[in-house]
């Protein structure tokens, strides 16, 4: 079956994972997102590109960070952008999510951002557009489920490029809840197609996904032992949820074992990056003298994001 | 196709840019390139031509009119102008002056750094066929070519070259 996200030129078209991107097209997003980043430097953080596109915003679930750098990035592309809170209205009253899709094609739109609960969500969508001869309008998974969330792979990719250059000698630790997160996912395919050697994963048992080896990466329980010699530590937040049910003991208990504190980052290397995709936990997950600390990568992260999200907007569309 | 007119010599054609440019630009105009041919030429006046000339380069990916028609192509690079914008006298550097869309784009790019006093356009070469309204003030040399081949700079080692090829698609 051929990759829904490529049009029949092999060109990017709608991006829905990173799972099966040739890494050409990982590498034209990230080298693409180099300029954009230019942009937001200037006094004019305006390009013309989508100029009159309109860039739809389809948040089924709730994310303003997220939701926000899409709408930033959009407008910094000249796109109209319009934002629809899908859970207050349509859905209660028991239109289907593909009659929302057509109505809203009906009002012209160029350019879906799809935030979905459902795992498949905006590839349901992809397939729904390119079947009924709409494929000249375009999907961009914000997040499905536990699935995927290839954006934020994208800039965390960017952001390991940015400071460390190339992926082609790294060793990376991704700790926490990998079990229940998208954003783990999408990074471990992005890192192992862009030829990062050694991926690892930290955490308790009980949030590891049980077949996470064969996504090619190295599984640690003890978190010292998992930080020995990296160069990059991707922090993951941990869901106040999951505390509620029998996967942990407490937010304490947590802290202790992997939460990241000064004295189990020096076991990484001494130029190593630390990243979180936010919102974070502090005391849970990490500790403030790391987050604010000077290997902290946090908040360009957020920059980088908008670059990202410009470049992958712009690709698709004029694709 | 036939070449109606024989390749000028790259490095004759910027020593006569040069010369034309010396007596008549600005002495502390800034030289801004447009990648990449165009921002090795503004690279070597910036070193021959005397004066104060700070030297920028700017790529023009994101304002070009054919987006629709060919989305975003591979290797787009970052915009560099190390100077102020507002109030500065700009000349504006090209390889191959053609349809003039580029340097149109450039322009457009220009003032979302600023608002530049004047800008000027100095260009390796120019081969005709304008579709825009558009003309260099300085110019290497003048040149004819069929329609549908383009007229392609590039480096060997330092030394700048000339070249024709293929139009992929116009």
């Amino acid at each position: 079956m051929p990759n829904p996200q490529l049009n029949a030129h092999g060109e990017l078209t709608h991006l829905l994972t990173l799972e099966g991107l040739p890494s050409p097209v990982i590498a034209h997003i990230l080298d693409t997102a180099h300029p954009f980043v230019g942009i937001a430097e200037r006094e004019v953080k305006k390009v013309p590109l989508l100029r009159g596109k309109a860039v739809f915003n389809l948040f089924f679930e709730n994310s303003t960070r997220t939701r926000t750098t899409f709408e930033i990035a959009a407008k910094r592309l000249s796109a109209d952008v319009i934002n629809l809170n899908i859970g207050a209205s349509s859905t209660t009253k028991g239109e289907t999510l593909l009659d929302t899709v057509d109505n809203l094609v009906a009002m012209d739109a160029d350019i879906f951002v799809v935030r979905h609960a459902q795992s498949g969500a905006p590839h349901l969508i992809a397939q729904h557009l390119n079947a009924h001869g709409r494929s000249h309008v375009h999907v961009v998974n914000a997040g499905d489920g536990r699935h995927a969330h290839p954006t934020q792979g994208l800039l965390d990719l960017y952001t390991i490029r940015h400071y460390k250059k190339d992926f082609h000698q790294l060793r990376v630790a991704i700790v926490g809840d990998v079990l229940h997160s998208r954003v783990a996912r999408s990074l471990i395919h992005g890192l192992t197609t862009m030829g990062t050697p050694e991926v690892r994963v930290i955490g308790p048992r009980t949030l590891l996904p049980t077949q996470v080896e064969a996504m090619g990466v190295r599984v640690f329980n003890d978190m010292r032992e998992g930080l020995a010699g990296c160069d990059v530590v991707v922090m993951l937040r941990l869901q106040s949820e999951r505390m509620k049910g029998a996967l942990l003991p407490s937010a304490g208990e947590y802290f202790k074992h992997y939460g990241l504190t000064p004295d189990k980052l020096a076991l990484a290397k001494p130029d190593v990056i630390v990243m979180h995709p936010g919102p974070m936990n502090r005391g849970v997950e990490i500790d403030s003298a790391v987050a604010d600390g000077e290997r902290a990568v946090i908040l360009p992260q957020v920059t980088f994001g908008i670059a990202v999200r410009m470049a992958v907007m712009s690709i698709i569309a004029g694709n | 196709m036939t070449l109606m007119t024989q390749l000028p010599d790259a490095e004759a054609a910027l020593a006569a840019l040069a010369e034309r440019m010396r007596p008549a630009v600005a002495f502390d105009a800034a030289f801004v390139g447009i990648y990449s041919g165009g921002a090795w030429i503004a690279e070597r006046l910036g070193q021959i031509i005397p004066g104060e000339h700070p030297v920028g380069f700017i790529d023009v990916s994101f304002y070009r009119d054919d987006y629709a028609r060919n989305g975003l192509k591979a290797g787009a690079k970052r915009s560099a102008l190390p100077f102020d914008v507002d109030g500065a006298t700009i000349v504006l550097v090209d390889d191959v002056l053609y349809t003039g869309r580029s340097v149109r784009a450039a322009i457009n790019e220009l003032f979302d750094y600023g608002r530049p006093a004047r800008i000027e356009l100095a260009v390796l070469v120019d081969r005709g066929g304008r579709e825009l309204p558009i003309e260099a003030t300085y110019c290497g040399a003048r040149l004819d070519v069929a329609r549908d081949l383009s007229v392609v700079l590039s480096k060997d080692r330092e030394k700048l070259v000339l070249g024709v090829e293929k139009s992929a698609e116009r």
